[in-house]
């Protein structure tokens, strides 16, 4: 299979690779851009472990191939923080205990970043619905939701 | 035991809700997990698996495979040599079918190739010839005689001759006559239970980095529970000595028991041994469900007597637990656990271990206690119900309290499950009213938590600092209650201890977080290793004083003259103490290693509010509060996490999650698409109400809270429906499909 070359912007820098025709934007990104902060939890779209956006849209990079991406603006977990800012959902799960093993913790806040720039007083249950495609095993969801609504406040400046 | 370990105190930190030390890494994807890790020239494994759930393997070709360009190695079990000792040969056999495929999903052959594609291209190019034989997956057809066998010869000589040659293990705890306790019973309940087997469900797959070097000395790094037993299971299997063998734990993406062994490992290692490269394994979804550690699939019968005014007069249980196609001893477990929470005259437990045509059980959050005390719970509810009696008056009556003498043997010290029933009782989730429709329903909880061995450096570094180095992954901020502890015991803020997790070659032995361990004897052990470093630091300021050792003790953070007689001199921080510490004998570290015991048993209460939905089947958890005794919260948000996430699993497991295997012994939903796992949506929030009645075995009167929290779920919610709907199942999950037909059935 002839490999397709791309150009992409990630976390706002210029990046261009080579990929095979059916690699998935999730094994571009970390085994070829050394990006390995979205992680693998399935492969098939079901555990939300892989969230990135593409182009401002919330997407499972298992899912999307990595030829996709030419031209694209995707954002990755890698670039939620300002530098050493953390960004308050990052701090609010810090702070919340809102991560225990952090194996979904990624995909989880770039999910919650993208619910709070639709939605930036989400209910609990709005919440609860948004994320109900990122799988956690560990934190039986309680404190993430909390977490998530925390930083809601404080961005909305409550 | 060690029960004299605990001295009331204040505490100054321990019990704070502080950031955990590796926050900022797993919220930036910074941290490196199993799968983060690469290496210079590293290759791609994986692994070919049985699509048979029961095969002889007549011969596997692998030259075809071997000659494709870019493949660098192929082994089957032939590679590989036949361990003496029994249980290691199992966990072999289990990652590398030898003679035989056991079950769907058995690996078979692995390939190492320089990527991805031509790796998964060599698998299609072995040939393996197999002799499909008939397969057993349910655990009472496999008990039965003439039942397919899936291992001959596999039985103890406790199973009677004449059963099925898969019974392999047979076990019996209890005390008094029950039939003598059945005759004073105004009511005697028997009932029959199923629970399916469910996975830990743990987000990260499997995955791990080996590179053998042509001296013989390897380093594996992979996600894991324990890196020291990964060496002790991966040095046997590749005869190699401990001591040439470095594993190193990655960040772990969660576990519950089932990382508490190998599957891949021993096969990257083998794999770099003959390719003379590093190797990669990575388990897609589809392997982790096929082909790693479920729970125990189970069949149970339960009996139970009681007076009308709820006081137990006998109790029995019959218990057949499978663990796959290997034999297994969690229905030991089920069969301690089963009446531990009641104070019973006459209890006795009968367990059964079965080989079944599945994977090779893996432990799970209190392995075998969510089962059979389901079970032991959803009677005494029957009976609760029979009489008109408030369920937890009746736990009340009959429950545990020091110097009862335990269904399993030992006699309880100070327990807290009278405080937790008494603390479920006046909360006022008890008491809040429910509409029609809605049914509430609670259920005790209890596991045995372990202790076992334990290795901690503290290092105090010249400015003042503390290296906490020990060797247990941390899965869910263990890292920052082992800084507490070693803050609160040195008197030294919590942001000056850095705790890292070691691997093999840099500490002692340290068994497998599991048992929920970790906190209680990994922090005994640091609190020791503090008071070494403490009585140094001793030394060292007596030294700058002039005066004796002895004469010196520890305030504060700071070394103080005891006494007026001891002389006057300002207290001595351990700054001032370490920063001099190269003048007065070196540098100054403590360590400690040990065997703990005493690690307290656990018990916890759950309350849950469900509504079943008549038309669909479905149930949904409106309200739920867990209570729980942890001896003593030491970081209190991740004791309650541990409490919320063990009572999500047991929601799920109660309503959803099952092994599904089809008539061809195939497993039919190994995804998480069809093995649903509670998502947010499911959920309400979970309140906790944590309970600290300190255990006499650890200084700080710290218990183990990682697994009781998942016990309680299954019964709690089993309660709850029979009060919603008015139809008590006795096989879990509760899935829709099976609530609507025990609906239509009950008319
Ligand atoms: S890895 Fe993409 S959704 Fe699970
Ligand atoms: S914190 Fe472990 S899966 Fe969410």
């Amino acid at each position: 299979m002839k490999s397709i070359p791309v150009s992409t912007t990630i976390n706002g820098d210029p990046y261009e690779f080579l990929c095979a025709p059916d690699e998935t934007l999730l094994d571009v990104l970390r085994n070829r851009l050394s990006l390995t902060g979205a992680k693998e939890g399935c492969g098939t779209g079901d555990c939300g472990a892989c969230s990135v956006t593409l182009n401002g849209r919330l997407v499972c990079s298992c899912l999307v191939l990595g030829a996709e991406a030419q031209g694209a603006e995707i954002s990755t977990i890698e670039g939620m923080a300002d530098g050493d800012e953390l960004h308050p959902l990052q701090r609010h799960f810090i702070d919340h205990a809102a991560l225990q093993c952090g194996i979904c913790t990624p995909g989880i806040l770039v999910a919650a970043k993208s619910l709070l720039e639709k939605n930036p007083a989400p209910t609990d249950e709005e919440v609860r619905y948004w994320l109900a495609g990122n799988l956690c095993r560990c934190t039986g969801y309680d404190k993430i939701i909390a977490a998530v609504q925390a930083a809601a406040a404080e961005m909305r400046g409550a | 035991m060690s029960l004299d370990e605990y001295t009331r105190r204040e505490f100054k930190q321990v019990g704070t809700r502080v950031r955990r030390p590796d926050g900022v890494d797993k919220v930036t994807g910074r941290a490196m997990y199993g799968a983060d890790a690469t290496a210079p020239g590293m290759l791609t494994g994986r692994i070919l698996r049985s699509p048979h759930a029961h095969a002889r393997i007549r011969s596997i070709a692998t030259s075809a495979a071997e000659a494709l360009p870019g493949v660098k190695a192929v082994i089957t079990s032939a590679d590989l040599s036949v361990p003496e000792d029994e249980f290691i040969r199992d966990v072999q056999d289990n990652c590398m079918a030898r003679g035989k495929a056991l079950y769907d999903g058995h690996a078979v052959a692995a390939v190492a190739a320089t990527d991805a594609a031509t790796a998964r291209a060599a698998l299609k190019l072995i040939k393996v010839d197999y002799e499909p034989l008939p397969h057993v997956t349910d655990v009472d057809v496999a008990i039965r005689p003439g039942a397919p066998v899936v291992q001959e010869g596999r039985a103890l000589e406790n199973v009677p001759a004449g059963m099925s040659a898969n019974v392999t293990s047979h076990s019996e705890f209890g005390h008094g006559t029950p039939a003598e306790g059945f005759a004073r019973a105004d009511k005697i309940i028997e009932r029959s239970f199923r629970t399916a087997a469910t996975h830990q469900g743990y987000i990260e797959p499997h995955a791990c980095l080996a590179s053998y070097a042509a001296d013989g000395k390897a380093d594996l790094w992979c996600c894991t529970q324990g890196q020291f037993f990964v060496r002790t299971l991966c040095s046997a299997i590749m005869g190699m000595e401990a001591s040439q063998l470095r594993v190193t734990a990655s960040e772990i993406g969660g576990g519950f028991g089932g990382k508490t062994t190998v599957f891949i490992e021993p096969v990257a290692l083998a794999l770099s041994r003959k390719a003379g490269r590093p190797v990669k394994i990575v388990m897609t979804r589809d392997e982790v469900f096929r082909a790693t550690g479920p729970t125990v699939s189970t069949s149970m019968d339960i009996k139970i007597g009681m007076t009308s005014d709820g006081r137990i007069t006998a109790g029995e249980a019959h218990l057949r637990y499978s663990g796959g196609a290997f034999p297994c001893g969690t229905v030991d477990m089920g069969g301690q656990a089963a009446f531990a929470a009641y104070d019973l005259e006459h209890v006795r437990t009968f367990g059964w271990n079965v080989l079944t045509n599945r994977p090779k059980e893996a432990a799970y959050r209190a392995p075998g206690a969510p089962q059979a005390i389901y079970a032991v719970e959803s009677v005494i509810d029957e009976l609760c119900q029979h009489f008109g009696l408030d369920p937890i008056d009746v736990r009340l009556k009959n429950a545990a309290k020091k110097g009862t003498k335990s269904s399993y043997g030992p006699t309880f010290p100070d327990i807290g499950l009278v405080a937790t029933l008494e603390a479920a009782k006046k909360h006022p989730h008890y008491s809040a009213p429910l509409k029609d429709g809605q049914g509430r329903g609670i259920s005790c909880g209890f596991w045995f938590n372990f202790g076992g061995n334990s290795c901690v450096s503290l290092n105090v570094n010249t400015d003042g600092t503390i290296g906490v180095t020990e060797g247990n992954p941390d899965i869910g901020g263990s890292r920052a209650s082992i800084s507490l502890m070693a803050a609160e015991e040195l008197g030294i803020p919590y942001d000056r201890v850095r705790t890292i997790v070691a691997d093999t070659s840099s500490l002692g032995y340290n068994d497998v977080t599991d048992g929920s361990r970790v906190t209680f004897a990994v922090g005994l052990a640091t609190i020791k290793a503090a008071r070494a470093a403490i009585r140094l630091m001793c030394e060292r300021a007596a030294k700058i004083w002039g005066i004796d050792a002895e004469a010196v003790e520890w305030k504060d953070g700071a070394a103080v003259p005891a006494g007026p007689n001891a002389g006057k001199f300002p207290p001595m921080s351990l700054a001032e103490i370490a920063a001099v510490s190269f003048e007065t004998g070196g540098p100054i570290a403590g360590h400690h290693e040990v065997n703990v015991d005493g690690a307290g048993v656990s018990f916890g209460v759950h309350i849950v509010d469900v509504e079943v939905d008549k038309e669909t089947g479905a149930t949904k958890v409106l309200r739920y509060t867990v209570f729980q005794d942890a001896g003593k919260a030491v970081h209190p948000s991740y004791v309650e996490g541990q409490m919320q996430g063990g009572a999500v699993q047991g929601i799920g497991w109660a309503l959803n999650e099952e092994y599904i295997y089809g008539a061809d012994g195939r497993l039919q939903n190994p995804g998480f698409l069809d093995y649903r796992v509670p998502v947010a949506s499911d959920l309400p929030m979970i309140d906790t109400v944590i309970l600290e009645i300190p255990n006499p075995g650890h200084p700080y009167g710290v218990r183990g809270v990682g697994e009781t929290g998942i016990v309680p779920p299954l019964a709690a919610l089993s309660n709850a429906v029979s009060r919603s709907a008015g139809i008590r199942l006795c096989e879990l999950p509760m899935s829709p499909p099976r609530v609507l037909k025990a609906l239509t059935g009950a008319g």
